[in-house]
């Protein structure tokens, strides 16, 4: 890309951008539900034209977020920011937000096209304007032939489309999708998740997304909050969530990981050794690290980030280790390879399957080395 | 209960229920009574579905074909009180004779249209009652918590385990002249005069909406309960307002329920006899009494018959209504 090309970084990542107002802003808002505390003190800044993703298990409280942007739940402490105005007490149905939901909750009593004008209905839209708008929309996601049907005469793919339009037509200031591609199969799920890509950027729309699905929330987001116990744990590009977590349970979350308990036996402004029992070796990071020296730590290398060979590599010394092959489960793409640790560990090195056949393939019970780029280990305190 | 659940419970009570059959089939009269059946080409599926439609033809089909025939007979002073339809002469003559009269009494007499009309009126009025005063009550429950719900259903249902007599009896009780409700009212000095409650339509509709609630309830629950509740959500995202999301959502939702709640009361209440002679006045003319009355005050067996018949072909023509605007409610 030329110089003159390069769209603006703060454009692209208004989140950089300290002067920019963020649109939705979510500040130290808990709800709880008798004993149970499903959103802790969450604070969070959403930016205009974002599609955010929060990422977490079942129970983490996203759910519970999302339907507190959306007005189906009152917060009990904290408030929430929409472009500015509070939303405390405003019911959902006077809110400028739409829900995509999970089960899509078409009305099944109405076919496609009163489906997608019932929202236009309700703030007395003028008569062409909405049929031409929910035209439109049904064009847009390309259900124009079906605009007699009936939910339940519809694909699944269909009706997830059909409830997208549903909640786009009304060209909400915050679209919210609640796994908006939980009930598609996989290959569908994966046109989908760039149609909902292409539908956000040429509508400009704020989507906000939550999944359990971290795949999803990789492709779709332009920043994932994770969620673990009710608080957002880590915010991030989907980059930088997966390459650089900044816990234990993000690395565990997000992708597959080794993680390594050790301690740190040297220690400078540039690199920081880590002497660990768990990996049976020493580990060299090439950069500092802001903990306390001989603090317990844990460093968590990637699978795929771990060349794996037979033959000793030229450095034996650190970032590398030894094991017995257990268990390979091959792919296709690539292959797992599960290693037993001296220290009766189990480490994952996945492999791409780069040529079709070789006969020294590592197999069962092949004694290994296994090795990793100085820069691959990220050390995390908590 | 719910559908999984009904069917959960059929499961079990099928396995638990085979090793009875399994032995039952061995005793000789039922192996011989099978063999019979098996030779007449039923068994298995055939055999099961026969049973129910022989109960039907025999004490449903035959008897309203006498009822038929009656209606068509001359009355006479005798025993059975009507002619015969047809008689053999000695002659070989067979000679058949259709008595066209009792019907052409139902239209002239301008009694038994009186009563149809009145009846249909009592029976609409009513089961409108029970829809407007269970439509609460079963989106209640629907909407309950799964512990209170079966309460709920248990206490909807738990009346029909009095007698449905003495139910209505029990009514008399409370509406009388000097019944615990006037008494009520008396001692509080709300009012000086008893409010003349018994022997008029105002008693009948009390009983009639206290007998059939249940029967509109149940339906309005099953149908409500099915309901996803997100649709609501969905409906207040959109900008629908809860009472219009109601009106354009649930009602049409729950239309199938409400259609078989309003024929559950409907039809029943449309031949009612007991309420409207217990509860009723004189004037209050309803076609189940008038039927009573032909029946055993008149012996007049070929009329009441004619009623009965006239009666059964206006709750076909509303059940054929019914089935039609079910089948348009229930296409999703």
């Amino acid at each position: 890309m030329s110089e003159g090309k390069k769209p603006d970084p703060l454009m692209v990542a208004p989140w950089k951008d300290p002067a920019a107002t963020p649109y939705i802003r979510i500040q130290n808002v808990t709800k709880k539900f008798g004993d149970f505390v499903a959103v802790n003190n969450v604070s969070l800044n959403i930016y205009k034209q974002e599609l955010f993703c929060l990422l977490g298990g079942s129970g983490c409280g996203k759910s519970t977020l999302l339907r507190m942007l959306a007005g189906f739940e009152e917060p009990d402490g904290g408030q929430i920011f929409l472009d500015g105005q509070d939303m405390a007490g405003i019911a959902p149905y006077k809110r400028p937000v739409n829900m995509m939901f999970q089960s899509y909750a078409l009305f099944p009593h109405m076919n496609v096209e009163d489906n997608v004008a019932f929202g236009l209905k309700q703030d007395h839209t003028p008569k062409k304007e909405l049929w031409d708008r929910v035209k439109g929309m049904l064009e847009m996601v390309k259900l124009s032939g079906f605009a007699s049907r009936k939910p339940h005469q519809l694909s699944g793919g269909q009706r997830q489309r059909v409830a997208l339009a549903r909640a786009l037509v009304k060209q909400p200031k915050l679209l919210l999708l609640d796994e908006p591609l939980g009930a598609l199969d996989r290959k569908l799920r994966e046109s989908t998740q760039f149609e909902l890509m292409n539908i956000q950027e040429k509508l400009g729309v704020t989507f906000v997304v939550v999944t359990h699905d971290q795949e999803e929330a990789m492709t779709l987001a332009s920043r994932i909050g994770v969620m673990n116990l009710g608080q957002i744990v880590q915010v991030g590009t989907p980059t930088e969530i997966y390459e650089f977590p900044t816990s234990r349970f993000v690395a565990d979350f997000v992708g597959s990981v080794n993680m390594f308990d050790g301690r740190i036996t040297d220690e400078d402004n540039d690199y920081v050794r880590i002497s660990s029992e768990d990996a049976g070796c020493t580990i060299f990071i090439n950069h500092g690290v802001a903990a306390p020296p001989s603090a317990a730590l844990a460093v968590a290398i990637r699978p795929e980030k771990i060349a794996i060979s037979r033959s000793p590599p030229a450095n034996t010394q650190e970032n590398c280790t030894q094991g017995i092959v257990e268990d390979i489960a091959y792919m296709g793409d690539m292959s797992v390879f599960n290693v037993r640790l001296k220290s009766g560990k189990l480490a994952k090195v996945t492999q791409p399957n780069l040529v079709r056949h070789t006969d020294d393939a590592i197999h069962w019970d092949d004694h290994v080395f296994m090795s990793w780029h100085a820069a691959s280990g990220v050390v995390l305190t908590v | 209960m719910s559908r999984a659940g009904y069917l959960a419970l059929g499961d079990q009570l099928a396995t638990s229920a085979e090793p009875l059959i399994r032995n039952l089939v061995r005793l000789a009269p039922i192996r011989i009574l099978l063999n019979l059946f098996g030779r007449l080409g039923l068994r298995g599926r055939g055999l099961v579905i026969f049973l129910p439609y022989a109960w039907l033809a025999l004490f449903f089909l035959i008897p309203f074909v006498i009822v038929l025939k009656i209606s068509f007979a001359d009355q006479l002073i005798a025993r059975p009180p009507y002619s015969a339809l047809w008689e053999l002469s000695e002659k070989g003559y067979l000679t058949i004779k259709l008595n066209l009269n009792n019907y052409r009494f139902l239209i002239d007499d301008a009694l038994y249209w009186k009563a149809y009309l009145n009846s249909v009126k009592i029976a609409f009025v009513s089961a409108l009652i029970c829809l407007i005063v269970g439509y609460p009550m079963a989106y209640g429950m629907a909407r309950a918590d799964k512990a209170w719900r079966n309460i709920l259903l248990m206490l909807v249902i738990l009346p029909f385990w009095t007698s449905f007599l003495l139910r209505v009896y029990a009514w008399i009780g409370l509406l009388n002249n000097n019944g615990i409700i006037n008494n009520a009212l008396l001692g509080l000095g709300l009012i000086d005069q008893p409010i003349v409650m018994m022997k008029t339509d105002f008693a009948v509709y009390v009983g009639i909406v206290y007998s059939y609630l249940p029967f509109m309830i149940l339906p309005l629950f099953t149908a409500l309960e099915k309901m996803d509740v997100t649709l609501l959500e969905a409906a207040a995202d959109l900008g629908c307002k809860p009472l219009k999301a109601f009106f354009t959502i649930t009602i049409p939702l729950s239309m199938p329920g409400i259609i078989a709640g309003f024929s559950l009361v409907f039809i029943p209440a449309l031949g009612e006899f007991v309420i409207p002679d217990l509860l009723g006045g004189t004037d209050t003319l309803m076609i189940g009494h008038v039927l009573w009355n032909e029946f055993f005050s008149n012996r007049a067996w070929p009329v009441a018959s004619a009623v009965a018949i006239a009666m059964l072909l206006l709750v076909l023509v509303i059940l054929y209504l019914q089935s039609r605007f079910q089948r348009a409610a229930e296409a999703p």
